[in-house]
């Protein structure tokens, strides 16, 4: 039998990275060239062996349907599980659930035919390359009622703020959970716990009017559940703001960093069927990261061009994202600029903003 | 089955000897193209393009790439119930068991399977042309000509015209005579080796042919000539367009460079006409800040700190510090180490090249395109450490 289901639960993930998120849930947000915040939590549960997946979406997330698919990709289009997308639809008036709880009570069905034992909970703001069997067999060999995955990070950085920070004993028990600013070890929204535990407490919860599983069965932890942290030492990434996204997406232009997150699992995503990259004679590129689909005649460096990006000859692109199928004229200049899809710049713009302030131009914007 | 208005036939089972180290393992359909294709998808996207859904692919030479490789064809949108595509080896039956003796003889072996969609036409195609091309236009041509059969031609210069097989044409295009490579040519239209049939009339040849005992099983040797000798209505149907028969390890290297021009000729890039692949699933190419890219294609997954100009590489590929690749094309997975020089070559796939090698053809050679695989790369490492001592 499979031991794992998983839980990718988007119901507390605002939507904090500016126009990238006006019209598309944080999970669907363009990340690394050519993948979507929610591929790395995918891929991590695919090579896990994951074949049940439950997506619990609240908002805007038409285009994370259309990216998701049939769950192909991820090798979870299935007879026998797979991947499910379970938007809210509760209409039921003697329902009293609320917040994430509501999406676990009223999917009940998912849980029960799932042939897993254990429930693997995770979000997509935190990118990650977590081996999830060997949190598994991590969770058993301590005998643990949950285990939280946690990230001892080196430098606290304002992303961090926001994250829950994980105390333990120095045994891998944890002592405290809280939101204190100074502490380095930060909670990746990855936990494990036993299903029926994990239902048993969605009952309990439900019964003392609770709305958010992992504050109040977790953190507040008033059943005293036996609660372990696994340490996490791989690429991590939490991206929970615009300055977040800009500085992590660029720091994969270092080659150690763009190794770590890919060289070692392969991550998994829609499948497009775009010819390679094309550089022109007059192409100058370094220091960057392509898809294919591009075809570059000006200057590009520090820079990340989705599939499919046309950068005409005098161009130039520096320290800037530019997502999929963005035109870019002649003699643009551009430094320090989020482009979302299908933006077109006629030639001759400038568009300049601030490494901590980069400039943002909404998908479909033409200039 | 449904009825089918056209069934396609795909010769893949050639052997592609001329490809040398390329097709040692490898049927030639099979082989890399355009840094990240295989030859085979072109055909397979023109059938996937021009809305035909039912696809026979013969097989015979090295099959098992080219069998996982195409799957259940999901890649080309070729999983259908009704059709789709099929995978045709060769098979042993109640009189025996014989291979594929030649083009005409393996569409007869599948006689059956063609029959259970009761097509009006059929279209046989071979895996080993480079060329975006709608088949749907061919039929519409076939059909307001009514033809028995329609040959799909290209215009050739003179020069070059008796390396393929001619066709003379009336002014209508109705051809009267067909000839194969022959010393003074008396046309400039070269068959592409694409036949559209009416199914009852190649159905009725086929059959005939098979029992003839001169005969060597191929369309254009055999049953184009038997048809026109029946005096059948053959029709040329011109093309324009790229088109390139990658045989050869020139010609591979050639048709490769083509795509490097600003203005190619063959555009891989038209949203309107993709070409469907299996997607290997590399992430983003990442060019260092050491690194020198022009006029060049580079396939995702690849990490390049050296110097590449004028050069197709496919995925997965690593190329050193210091390294330069110069007018060649790098198949996939290769991983080049630093100091190395790599001009006028096809590097085949997965190949490791130590760190100081040189690999260019001879200096007395430099129209020849050095092809590199494992044996050939030993050779060079063993001659350059001869040559040191």
């Amino acid at each position: 039998m499979k031991p794992l289901i998983g839980v990718i639960n988007l119901d507390h993930e605002l939507e904090e990275l500016k126009e990238l998120t006006y019209f598309r849930c944080g999970a669907a947000v363009p990340y690394a060239g050519r993948y979507r915040l929610i591929d790395f939590v995918l891929s991590n549960m695919m090579n896990a062996g994951i074949e049940s997946i439950g997506v619990f979406v609240r908002r805007k997330y038409r285009s994370l349907m259309d990216h998701l698919g049939d769950g192909k990709p991820w090798d979870l289009d299935r007879k026998h599980g797979g991947m499910f997308i379970l938007p809210p639809d509760w209409n039921d008036p003697t329902d009293t659930s609320q917040g994430d709880l509501q999406h676990f009570h009223n999917n009940l069905d998912f849980f029960r035919r799932g042939s897993g034992q254990y429930v693997v909970h995770a979000g997509s703001r935190h990118v990650t390359k977590a081996d999830l069997q060997d949190v598994y067999r991590y969770h058993i060999s301590k005998g643990a009622d949950v285990t939280l995955v946690c990230k001892k990070v080196d430098q606290l950085l304002p992303e961090h703020d926001a994250c829950v920070k994980v105390e333990d004993d120095g045994n891998g028990h944890v002592v405290d959970i809280h939101q204190s600013a100074d502490h380095p070890n930060i909670y990746t929204e990855i936990f494990i716990m036993e299903k029926e535990l994990f239902l048993h407490q969605v009952q309990r919860c439900i019964a003392h009017g609770e709305s958010h599983f992992f504050r109040d069965v977790i953190q507040k932890n008033p059943d005293g559940l036996n609660i372990a942290a696994y340490a996490y030492d791989g690429y991590h990434a939490v991206i929970n703001s615009i300055d977040s996204y800009y500085r992590n997406s660029l720091e994969l232009l270092n080659s150690g960093l763009y190794e770590q997150l890919f060289k070692e699992q392969p991550v998994h995503t829609k499948i497009k069927y775009e010819a390679p990259a094309k550089y022109l004679d007059t192409a100058e590129v370094k220091h960057s990261l392509l898809a294919n689909g591009c075809i570059v005649g000006g200057e590009v460096e520090d820079s990340i061009l989705f599939r499919g990006v046309q950068v005409a000859k005098g161009a130039k692109i520096k320290g800037s994202i530019i997502m999929q199928k963005c035109y870019i004229g002649e003699g643009a200049v551009l430094e320090n600029v989020i482009l979302d899809k299908d933006v077109k710049l006629s030639g001759g713009q400038t568009l300049i903003g601030d490494p901590s302030n980069p400039y943002i131009l909404a998908k479909s914007t033409i200039i | 089955m449904a009825k089918k208005e056209v069934v396609a036939m795909l010769l893949a089972g050639g052997q592609g000897k001329r490809l040398k180290g390329l097709t040692k393992s490898l049927a030639k359909p099979a082989v890399y193209f355009g840094g990240t294709y295989r030859i085979i998808d072109f055909p397979l996207s023109n059938c996937s393009n021009s809305g035909i859904d039912t696809v026979g692919v013969l097989t015979q030479y090295e099959p098992l790439v080219l069998h996982s490789y195409i799957g259940i064809g999901s890649d080309w949108d070729l999983d259908r119930k009704n059709g789709g595509v099929y995978v045709l080896p060769p098979h042993e039956r109640e009189d025996g068991s014989n291979w594929y003796r030649g083009t005409a003889d393996a569409i007869y072996r599948n006689l059956n399977f063609i029959e259970q969609f009761d097509p009006e036409h059929v279209l046989i195609l071979s895996g080993d042309h480079i060329y975006k091309m709608d088949y749907e236009k061919m039929l519409q041509y076939h059909k307001e000509k009514d033809a028995d059969c329609t040959i799909s031609v290209i215009d050739v210069p003179l020069e070059e015209a008796s390396r393929f097989g001619l066709l003379n044409t009336h002014d209508d295009y109705r051809i009267y005579e067909f000839e194969e490579k022959p010393p003074e040519p008396k046309s400039t239209l070269a068959s592409m080796g694409i036949y559209l049939f009416k199914w009852d009339v190649l159905k009725r040849f086929l059959i005939q042919d098979e029992q003839q005992a001169s005969t060597s099983y191929d369309f254009g040797k055999d049953i184009i000539p038997l048809l026109l000798e029946n005096e059948k209505s053959l029709y040329a149907y011109p093309f324009e367009g790229y088109w390139k028969d990658v045989g050869t390890i020139r010609s591979l290297w050639e048709s490769n460079m083509d795509l490097l021009d600003e203005e190619t000729p063959f555009n891989l890039n038209d949203p309107d006409w993709r070409i469907y692949t299996r997607n290997p699933n590399q992430p983003a190419q990442y060019i260092s800040p050491s690194a020198k890219v022009r006029n060049c294609i580079i396939s995702e997954g690849s990490v390049v700190h050296g110097e590449v100009d004028h050069s197709v590489m496919f995925y997965g590929i690593e190329v050193g510090e210091n390294s330069s690749v110069t007018d060649s094309v790098i198949m996939p997975r290769v991983k080049i180490g630093q100091n190395v020089r790599i001009h006028k070559a096809i590097i085949a796939e997965g190949l490791v090249i130590p760190d100081g090698v040189h690999l260019s053809p001879a200096p007395k050679d430099e129209s020849d395109i050095l092809l590199v695989d494992q044996e050939e790369l030993e050779r060079q490492l063993l001659e350059g450490m001869t040559s040191k001592a």
